[in-house]
């Protein structure tokens, strides 16, 4: 609790103490003497105690112009029920009011402060070398290029590159990621990030204002400037529902007496006009003190704002509430391949028509390609998994578009493709799968094929399935790979919908013809890796960027950034704002179908202050509750 | 010209408030509230002063939320 809510707290405490002796005279419970002047005069002081700074922001408000807000609402019900004699209840609203907005507050502080700590990427200081000495200085004094030193437990101020060290990164605040990745001696590290095990000399990529976290915290402060459909209906809502709501209070109040005095019907009912009058007017009050349209105004956008938060804690960056909207109405998604499904890097799938055990002919393929630095080659030593041995190799010769042929330990290979194969005279298998094709002779004799392909994710097939479930119907990868490569990644992450051999711009036609197909609340959404993605992500009714770590052309054009590149983030991001719009949705009906029944009872004149305090104020309670339950999302 | 400020304000709703009355204010071209940071960004008209203007802003914005604070 801060200053002011421990203020108000105080101030609760003590009226209540005032107040509780003073409502037992009043009710007659405890019996007293006391004249009725007297009373009033002692309930005024927890009245004013707890209720003065209402008192005053409702003068303040009529002084600006801006006569109806909920402080007038509570000022003049509160006020016309002690006129009427009704003292217990007058102060009793404006006790109860003042614990409904302190518990507000108390809330809605606790889960601000929550997110902010999630997203507390800022560095404060960066240790710079400076003549064999460490010196502490601001990041934005660091000039790219500098070399720094992280210690165990601070946060990375820049990005940059690892010269020296081993160590454990946590980058939870930036991904969601619980697991630390190991950085070591050329690792790219990412500012925001926090140094875990080891110290750490880093040589700096980027300026402070052009690094990750500069950026990151940007995005996470710009994304209040988009506001949903839900919270502009609020806020002009509550622009015309006061002002409605004080009409037909003040209608209330005078029509049925004067109706009653003139016609007669009813006043039978009444001792004396005035207990008429008194009667109408205090019904008049309880449906102020009812309609007070705080529980709206209050967690409609804490919800939205709760929502942001929750999915940034997961290292889901969505740029305003509008697309936490139009995420929840997401029904097409349209994805690219590379980047997105697979990983982007060559990896052999597997091994055919090998006499040979697979391991064994991944030895001879590596021990051939030792010296080659070709993607591909890489990729088989990385099948191969262990240090080839330089010296079994020897008469090594690279024919280029061809392939290799060596002799390692004594045996004539030759590793390469169709060509090199036909260049020998061997004869070879072709192969059905999609992906390069490196085909293995071994002195003279054909010994099978490694088939290398751009991998899937480990997650892709997961992700498809959890987008299903989330109610996307439509799934369609568009990709500028070949169309065999496609039929491939499509078949095996399980989707029947591709269209193969796009270019940039054909991706934009693609995606424009999905949004034909798509209705008012059926959306489009793309997902791209963020290179040559910017115009479609643009397009499409929410853009996702994956793996945007680094990427500044993927952050800039997207409306939603998953900060690592796990497929599963897309169909999460969605259940989040699923999340969100039905807490929205549930907080909306709630409010208004609680309001509405009780301010029926008011008119009827079956609800008292009582109920109608209990409403308001429990009514908003539950909102709030309801809607920081947007933060919760870690499970989803 | 773009300047942040930081801010105290209680609930979401009163910093959409804010943002909407120091958007409106003389000399401000844009302005952005994030509650999660407590934090206002103001992008001021060429050849405004910015000192003077934010006076008013915070002015406005007490007129439309007077628990609101903009620590200048």
């Amino acid at each position: 609790m801060n200053r002011k809510q421990k203020n108000l707290l105080l101030r609760i405490l003590t009226a209540a103490i005032f107040f509780v002796p003073l409502y037992l005279i009043s009710e007659g419970i405890v019996a007293s003497r006391l004249p009725k002047w007297a009373l009033l005069t002692l309930f005024l002081i927890p009245y004013l105690l707890v209720g003065y700074d209402i008192l005053k922001k409702a003068l303040l408000g009529i002084k600006n112009g801006k006569v109806f807000d909920e402080y007038f609402l509570m000022t003049v019900a509160t006020a016309a029920a002690i006129v009427l004699g009704e003292y217990g209840e007058g102060v009793a609203v404006m006790l109860l009011y003042q614990v409904g907005e302190l518990f507000q507050s108390c809330a809605v502080g606790k889960s601000r402060r929550n997110i902010a700590q999630l997203m507390d990427i800022r560095p404060d200081y960066a240790n710079v070398e400076r003549d064999g000495a460490l010196v502490r200085v601001d990041p934005s004094e660091v000039e790219t290029g500098s070399v720094i030193v992280v210690r165990p437990g601070e946060k990375i101020p820049l990005d940059g590159v690892v010269i020296e060290g081993n160590s454990g990164i946590d980058t939870a605040a930036l991904t969601g990621e619980s697991i630390p990745r190991q950085a070591e001696a050329d690792s790219p590290v990412l500012s925001g990030t926090v140094n875990m095990t080891g110290l750490l000399r880093i040589r700096t990529t980027a300026e402070f204002e052009e690094s990750t976290a500069s950026k990151i915290l940007d995005l996470v402060e710009n994304a209040a400037s988009r506001k949903s459909k839900s919270e502009n209906f609020i806020s002009k809502f509550a622009r015309y529902y006061t002002p409605v709501v004080c009409c037909a209070a003040l209608a209330l109040a005078v029509l049925p007496p004067l109706f009653c005095a003139a016609t007669g019907l009813g006043t039978e009912h009444y001792a004396t006009a005035g207990a008429l009058w008194g009667d109408w007017v205090l019904r008049a009050c309880t449906f102020l003190v009812i309609s007070c349209p705080c529980a709206l105004v209050i967690s409609i956008p804490l919800s939205f704002f709760a929502g942001l938060g929750g999915a940034s804690s997961q290292g889901i960056l969505i740029k305003g509430s509008n697309y936490l909207e139009t995420l929840s109405q997401v029904k097409t998604v349209a994805f690219d391949k590379t980047g997105t499904v697979t990983k982007g890097n060559f990896a052999v799938k597997t091994v055919h028509k090998s006499p040979l055990p697979p391991e064994k002919l991944l030895e001879y393929a590596a021990h051939a390609e030792s010296n080659s630095s070709h993607p591909i080659a890489r990729s088989v030593r990385d099948a191969y998994g262990r240090e080839t041995d330089g010296n079994r190799v020897t008469e090594m010769q690279e024919i280029g578009g061809h392939g290799v042929t060596a002799k390692i330990g004594g045996r004539a290979v030759a590793v390469g493709n169709e060509k090199l194969m036909q260049k020998l005279g061997i004869g070879h298998e072709g192969c059905f799968h999609a992906g390069t094709v490196l085909h293995v002779a071994i002195d003279g004799e054909y010994c099978g094929h490694i088939v290398i392909a751009d991998q899937l994710k480990d997650t892709a097939k997961q992700a498809i399935a959890a987008l299903r479930r989330a109610g996307v119907d439509k799934l369609v990868m568009l990709t500028g790979d070949a169309e065999a490569a496609a039929k491939q990644v499509a078949a095996d992450v399980g989707i029947t919908d591709y269209r193969a051999g796009l270019l940039p711009a054909d991706k934009v036609a693609c995606v424009e013809e999905l949004l034909c197909g798509c209705g008012r609340r059926r959306k489009l959404a793309f997902v791209g890796d963020g290179i040559n993605d910017a115009p479609v992500l643009s397009r499409a009714d929410v853009g996702i960027a994956m793996g945007a770590l680094g990427s500044d052309a993927a952050i800039e054009a997207a409306d939603v950034v998953l900060m690592d590149d796990d497929p599963l983030k897309i169909a999460k991001a969605i259940r989040i704002a699923r999340k969100c719009l039905r807490v929205v949705k549930e907080n909306i009906g709630f409010a208004l179908g609680v309001k509405l029944l009780c301010l029926l009872l008011a008119a009827l004149g079956l609800a008292n202050m009582w109920i109608a305090i209990a409403a308001d104020v429990g009514v908003m309670i539950l909102a709030v509750l309801n809607a920081i339950r947007c933060l919760f999302v870690k499970t989803l | 010209m773009k300047k942040s400020y930081k801010i105290d304000v209680d609930c979401a709703n009163c910093a959409n408030l804010m943002e909407d009355a120091a958007k409106k204010t003389a000399g401000v071209k844009d302005c952005i509230v994030s509650f999660m940071t407590l934090k206002m960004k103001v992008e001021f008209e060429e050849g405004a002063d910015e000192g003077a203007v934010m006076q008013a802003v915070r002015a406005n914005c007490k007129k439309v939320e007077s628990d609101c604070e903009i620590y200048l």
